[in-house]
């Protein structure tokens, strides 16, 4: 059972540098820390096994055991202020678009006290419609509601006001488009005995229900799933005509100093701002990362970039699972000692039988490089599917691997426990799709040790555990590397390449931001090598957060293997404004990259690459330098059992494939589970598996490029799990190393 | 939605022999039907030692909720694969496979 896990602050650090681990074990006791150099995860017992050097640092020890909760779900906040102190008779309003409205009690908007239980609550109630709560902080709590419940993913205006002299409530609740026969529209006045008191002392809250502090930590219940547009907080009564005038986004002027709030999510897009357009400046913070750039009750189709029109984006789409950081307490932090080689480490604790693995990368000094060999550790797309639960929740999961899922205590963990926060393979609890994804929270699927279901037949590989098959194979063959992460890409740019000569891709790196995409477009300019050893790079273009490191967005637009599509209009990210979706639809197909693009996937058993006659080119002499030219390329491996696997790639000049490029070899005979990609498919057809159709096949790639560079792309992620093979002493990796030493040779292809 | 008939019987050895692999378009077409089943009793194999022992479990089919763990227990993956076929074979033609 699952019973330790952590995380850390950072993810790429240098000597020097203080990295903080957060720790949550639920078992009772102390725990054992350790910093580890992590050299092999894959834990099958037909390869290497575990690999691991101990690092002694300041770190080893015990620590008490303490349980850290994960608090999802988002809201958003304005804290209070002196103009809210006053507040007796109110109006509040805005425009919803719920998904879930039969979950049970979700706050909209209200000014709610979750320790005195004083103040006022708009929300949806158990049985869907709209209802008004109000509280005395005495545990008297009086109630207004609809009666009737909303639909789903329809736009309302919501409305209520309360008088503080009478008690008079009404309530509206308005869908925006009628049907016939299905009547949800309702407007009622009712007196409430109830009296407010003075001042409830509380924040307004957007999208929950304020529920007290613990610590230092405000907690909030009652998440909303669903959208909210352009709400607004009045001092007074105001009339259904008067509440109509202050829907839009200018305030009449004799309504003007009525108004408390006016807040506009259009605004300030790209942060975690939401915007009082009134002169009190009643300015507020969303709360674990809903969605921003989300289409409004307005939007009227012709605009699909919010950037264009933002004031039809006014809307904000909250989940009760959206996460952004657990926000632990600090458990233990390593000052990185000087003189630690450049490599993949991790934070080992453990408790009783169960152990977790906090992964980070040490960069060589600051400033400096200890190899020409360059790894990068793809952190961008281990944040895409960061806990990911496509086995728990979705039904295609075993028809992609042709066998039945497998799952490991880690899953059963995350099952369960949703709070760890979702990926972006994932939908949230309403249906929609995940944009979002945080590395501030544990992250299972990022592990030495862990087997993944999509890792086909065999060692169950993916990701990270697989990406150590490289970096252990560097080590066997004594080629010294170092590593750096995406985010380091990102953020220093080719500066951070250019120390390098050659660049050695993960196993499927496949999100890339265009500041990642430059730099290493930069490096290949400059004569740089590139190694890709693995395939289906380059696919999606994402955004990191302009202010908050660790966090990244991904929109799956139109096009390509998906596992949501983003709704219309949805598709600009709104970290940085820029087109999401494929980078072959943003006119960069991965065959400008690399040589070779994503053609098909299957999860199940993986194949072989036969010899073509490029492969006799004495161009690519140093490449098959020991292997026979019968021999068949990879048909062994702990990935489902071949070198050509799980996800391939294919050269194509039309995408982009340099005209001067060598396939060397291509992969056949795959089964029945492979599919050609949706990107290539206009007109859906038969004979689009593995053994119909050419288009599933790895293809060996080698190309020189105008600088007196290389490329060589293996196109399979299966690739690197055939490297160890007969100790590794095999062609998949002769051919591995005969490139990278030639690559490292500086004299120009 | 494809139903098997009494033709398919033909595939059962084929599958019995390579769970998982190349198959004939005969076995895929069942493979696709079983394998595709909902979430509601669809089979998951828990790990209960890494690459030695797995449990067989159902999901319910509510998000979040707790397999149904069965007390099946494996000891490869091979022999996983037989029984959970039997046991769809079973609910959709109604016919016991012998071991
Ligand atoms: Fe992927």
């Amino acid at each position: 059972m699952k019973r330790i896990m952590g995380y850390s602050d950072q993810i790429s650090v240098c000597p020097d540098d203080t990295i903080r681990f957060m720790v949550n074990c639920e078992a009772a006791g102390d725990y054992s820390a350790r910093i580890v150099r992590v050299i092999h995860g894959d834990t099958n017992p037909d390869g290497p096994g575990y690999k691991e050097e101990a690092i002694e640092t300041a770190v080893t020890g015990r620590y008490p055991a303490r349980r850290q909760a994960i608090h999802a779900g988002s809201c958003a906040v304005v804290p209070d202020h002196a103009f809210l102190a006053a507040l007796g008779s109110f109006t509040v309003q805005a425009l919803v678009w719920p998904t879930t409205p039969a979950k049970g009690r979700q706050g909209l908007a209200g000014r709610w006290n979750g320790r005195t239980g004083a103040g006022f609550a708009l929300g949806i109630d158990e049985g869907g419609g709209l209802a008004l709560r109000l509280g005395d902080g005495r545990g008297g709590v009086a109630e207004v509601a609809a009666g009737k419940p909303m639909l789903a993913r329809e736009w309302y205006f919501v409305a209520a006001s309360y008088d503080a002299a009478t008690g008079a409530v009404s309530l509206y609740q308005e869908p925006l488009v009628p049907y016939a026969r299905t009547d949800t529209a309702v407007a009622i006045s009712a007196p409430v005995a109830l009296r407010l008191p003075a001042n409830v002392q509380a924040p307004v809250v957007f999208a929950a229900r304020h529920a007290g502090v613990a610590g230092k930590r405000t907690l909030f219940a009652e998440h909303f799933n669903g959208k909210i547009d352009r709400p607004r907080l009045a001092n007074r009564v105001l009339s259904r005509l008067e509440m109509e005038q202050v829907r839009g986004d200018l305030i009449p002027v004799a309504l003007q100093s009525s108004m408390l709030g006016v807040w506009n999510f259009s605004k300030c897009i790209s942060s975690e701002t939401i915007w009082d357009d009134s002169p009190n400046r009643l300015h507020g913070e969303t709360f674990n990362l809903p969605a921003r750039a989300m289409t409004g009750h307005n939007w009227t189709g012709e605009e699909m970039a919010w950037t264009h029109k933002p004031e039809q984006y006014g809307a904000i789409h909250f989940h009760d699972d959206d996460l952004h950081d657990a926000g632990w307490e600090v458990d233990f932090a390593l000052k990185v000692p000087a003189g630690l080689k450049s490599g993949v480490y991790a934070a080992h604790v453990a408790i009783d039988d169960d152990e977790d693995f906090i992964p980070f990368v040490i960069r060589p000094p600051r400033g400096t490089a200890s190899s020409k060999l360059l790894f990068v550790l793809p952190t961008a797309s281990y944040l895409a599917y960061a806990n990911e639960h496509m086995v728990t929740d979705a039904p295609l999961a075993e028809l992609l691997t042709g066998q039945v899922s497998t799952m490991q205590p880690a899953d059963m963990f995350l099952n369960e426990h949703r709070e760890y926060g979702l990926s972006c393979y994932d939908s949230h609890s309403d249906g929609s799709g995940v944009c979002y994804t945080t590395r501030l929270r544990p992250i299972i699927t990022m592990r030495p040790k862990y087997q993944s279901w999509l890792g086909g037949k065999g060692s169950g590989l993916w990701q990270m555990n697989a990406d150590l098959h490289i970096t252990d194979w560097l080590e066997a063959e004594k080629l010294g590397y170092d590593v750096i992460t995406d985010e380091d890409v990102h953020a220093e740019g080719y500066t951070a390449l250019a120390p390098y000569s050659v660049f050695v891709t993960s196993t499927h790196h496949e999100y890339w931001t265009k500041q990642m995409w430059d730099a290493l477009d930069a490096f290949k300019k400059h004569g740089g090598r590139l190694v890709y050893t693995g395939a289906n790079a380059w696919y999606w273009r994402i955004a990191y957060h302009p202010t908050r490191p660790g966090v990244m967005e991904v929109r799956r637009a139109e096009g390509g293997i998906r596992a949501w599509a983003a709704e219309p209009g949805e598709a600009y990210h709104s970290f940085s404004g820029e087109y999401g979706g494929l980078w072959r639809r943003n006119g960069l197909a991965p065959q400008r990259m690399a040589g070779s693009g994503f053609t098909a996937q299957g999860f199940d058993i993986s194949s072989y690459y036969r010899r073509k006659p490029d492969s006799y080119d004495p161009r690519a002499r140093f490449i098959f330098e020991g292997v026979g030219a019968e021999e068949l390329i990879g048909d062994f491996g702990l990935i489902g059992g071949g070198a050509a696997g799980l996800e391939l790639d294919r050269a194509d000049r039309v995408l982009g494939t340099a005209p001067n490029a060598l396939v060397l070899a291509s992969s056949e005979n795959h089964t029945g589970v492979y599919m050609v990609v949706l990107e290539e498919i206009y007109i859906n057809s038969p004979g689009l598996c593995g053994g119909e159709s050419d288009l599933v096949r790895a293809d060996l790639v080698f190309y020189e490029t105008p600088a007196g560079g290389a490329v060589f792309a293996t196109s399979s992620i299966a690739w690197a799990g055939s490297l160890s093979h007969n100790n590794y002493n095999n062609n998949v990796a002769r051919i591995t190393g005969n490139v990278i030493r030639r690559f490292l040779d500086p004299a120009p292809f | 939605m494809y139903q098997i008939t009494p033709d398919d019987r033909q595939y059962v050895e084929e599958f019995r022999k390579t769970p998982v692999g190349r198959h004939s378009p005969g076995l895929q077409r069942i493979l696709n039907l079983f394998r595709g089943e909902a979430m509601a009793g669809k089979y998951v194999l828990v790990c209960t030692k890494p690459h030695r022992e797995w449990m067989l479990g159902q999901f319910t089919g509510v998000r979040g909720e707790k397999i149904r763990m069965t007390n099946h227990s494996f000891t490869s993956l091979h022999e996983a694969e037989w029984y959970v076929f039997k046991q769809r074979w079973k609910r959709h033609t109604g016919e016991d496979l012998p071991d």
